[in-house]
């Protein structure tokens, strides 16, 4: 698996991480590396494989579609890096 | 003796008896931590007032007597990736910084209600992203065997505070063998259990479909006692598993006889070090000595396993992660725009592994390479928990190594990635197939170092895991020995 500087800033955007030029270089090694060792799984034949979803087979985990509020909104808030009253403050979206 | 050394069913049967009191246990805790933590760096923060006033309320209850519950007054360690509330979470990252948890994880809920005392949270790997507790954004821990070595990871920081006796017992989670691997690393015991069996609620995510909450003790009484108390349903964590929780103190009968064991060929491959595989060998000739069958098998796709977690295991936190946005909680850059600001925020925030591991399980989920990765991975997944399905018809336990090496140095791997994550190849299987397993020592190497044998079992058969445990660790001493410091 080759792959290019550009697919890796186009990940990176995808992830929204911004990469330093160093960054993008070392992490287009690595994971170049790391997705050739990936490559064994083609030796195998997985066809007619159903893919794994649980270990333990498992039922829909219903509850009571009951309105529950978090007691403490001053502590929910109280880790918010910008607030007002009780609200979140988050950088502008629209022009 | 400091008190401090106890395990925990000795310190509660003092604590029961008035010979120590709680507020005794857990000021003797704290001066272990103040001798020894400026060379182990276990732990990220200390809670010596809370404690202490845990311990005074302990104290009380132990003294009405009625029900106390084996935890009651015992000072326990908790990594840094559950939540506490009001107590400084970070998950070792500089994204959570000072983030203060508004509520409990349930496994926290768990031991408060039993009357635990908790001495603070542990240092581990970034986001429980590691095997040596050097991604920590803070500081790396040492191994209390030898200062130069890796406690192993990600929960290093719960494993070495037990082998210190900074503390009676810690929690940690195990995603692909975070548990296991430092608990034979620092020759502590250490217990993941079945996918389910312990409520997630409150752990921070990591990967979802295998992170799960384990005791790290220093026998496997002890681990029984701490999984009696965390086991059980909880409807605020979807999947974990509404079934009875077994008294599994009860299950330690000290007998073997007729168990089938399964030693899997494919785990003594080369790259396993020869002492390594001695002592294992070693401990599974001890056990057929004590009654228990012992038959080879195969695990015939175990070579898969380690490609296969690193693609389901990215992809989930690659998933997981996003939320760290800096709008709601954690840390917030100032960009010129929303795009920026989430872009900057994640850059300053997340150590180079987690910046790796959202990379890479990013590219897997991407459009166009799905199929190839995370739903081939998944495929492959199957046919690992298959072999384990067909091993388990002929046995009632797997025995293997927990690691192929014992603990590395510290700066060995860290340059190195897939160096890194080879070293998880004997714990991953386990997760991927969402069963229980245990990592206890069974032996030393030439440096002195543990290491740590691993058993397998069926899901929700803990029991079965911890009396084999127990069988071996009444017929050898290696959990009595201590790391001088």
């Amino acid at each position: 698996m080759k792959l290019t500087r550009e697919e890796v800033r186009q990940v990176a955007t995808l992830a929204r991480l911004r990469l330093t030029p160093d960054e993008e270089e070392r992490l287009t090694g690595q994971l170049e590396n790391i997705l050739q060792y990936m490559e064994k799984l083609d030796q195998l034949d997985i066809s007619g494989v159903k893919p794994f979803t649980h270990a333990v087979d498992v039922v829909n985990a219903f509850r009571e579609d009951k309105v529950t509020n978090h007691p403490n909104a001053e502590a929910l808030l109280a880790n918010a890096p910008d607030k007002n009253h009780t609200f979140f403050r988050v950088p502008k979206i629209i022009e | 003796m400091n008190p401090a050394a106890l395990t925990l069913h000795d310190a509660g049967e003092k604590l029961r008896k008035q010979e120590l009191s709680s507020q005794e246990l857990t000021l003797a805790a704290f001066q272990r931590i103040s001798e020894t933590d400026d060379k182990i760096h276990a732990y990220i923060t200390l809670c010596r007032d809370v404690a202490l006033e845990q311990a005074k309320q302990a104290d009380e209850r132990l003294k009405r007597g009625g029900n106390t519950p084996p935890l009651l007054g015992v000072p326990i360690a908790v990594k840094d990736n559950f939540l506490t509330r009001g107590m400084r979470t970070t998950c070792a990252s500089n994204i959570l910084g000072n983030f203060i948890p508004p509520y409990d994880a349930t496994a926290i809920k768990r031991i408060r209600a039993a009357g635990a005392v908790i001495t603070g949270k542990t240092n581990l790997d970034e986001f429980a992203m590691g095997s040596s507790t050097e991604n920590s954004a803070f500081f790396p821990t040492s191994n209390p065997w030898d200062r130069a070595r890796v406690p192993g990871g990600s929960s290093g920081g719960s494993a070495a505070a037990v082998a210190a006796d900074q503390c009676i017992a810690a929690l940690g989670t195990d995603t692909g063998g975070s548990i296991r691997q430092p608990a034979a690393f620092c020759g502590v015991v250490g217990l993941k259990p079945t996918y389910g069996r312990v409520s997630r609620y409150g752990i921070i995510a990591f990967a979802s479909s295998m992170d799960q909450v384990g005791p790290l003790t220093k026998d496997v009484r002890d681990c029984a006692l701490m999984l009696e108390t965390i086991a059980g349903h909880d409807p605020a964590d979807s999947t974990s598993a509404d079934r009875p929780v077994p008294l599994y103190s009860e299950a330690l009968t000290g007998d073997v006889k007729g168990l089938r064991l399964g030693v899997p060929k494919e785990y003594f491959i080369t790259g396993i070090a020869p002492e390594v595989e001695q002592a294992v060998r070693d401990a599974i000739r001890l056990l057929e000595k004590n009654g228990a069958v012992v038959e080879e098998i195969s695990l015939p796709h175990t070579e898969y396993a380690v490609a296969v977690y690193y693609i389901v295991a990215t992809a989930e936190a690659s998933s997981n992660l996003a939320r760290y946005d800096g709008m709601r909680f954690g840390h917030r850059a100032g960009g010129k725009d929303l795009l920026e600001t989430y872009m900057l925020s994640r850059e300053e925030g997340f150590g180079p592994e987690v910046k790796r591991r959202i990379m890479l399980g990013t590219y897997a989920l991407s459009a166009g390479y799905y199929d190839a990765y995370y739903l081939k991975a998944q495929r492959v997944r199957m046919l690992i928990k298959r072999d384990f399905d067909a091993a388990f018809q002929r046995c009632d336990a797997i025995l293997t190594p927990t690691a192929p090496t014992t603990a590395f140095k510290i700066g060995e791997k860290i340059a190195d990635p897939l160096q890194m994550y080879l070293s998880d190849i004997y714990t991953i299987s386990v997760n991927l197939a969402g069963l229980p397993a245990l990592s206890l020592p069974c032996g030393f190497d030439g440096d002195g170092m543990p290491i740590g044998l691993q058993i397998i079992g069926k899901h929700f058969d803990e029991a079965t895991v911890l009396r084999l445990a127990h069988a071996y660790e009444q017929a050898t001493e290696w959990h009595k020995k201590k790391p001088d410091i």
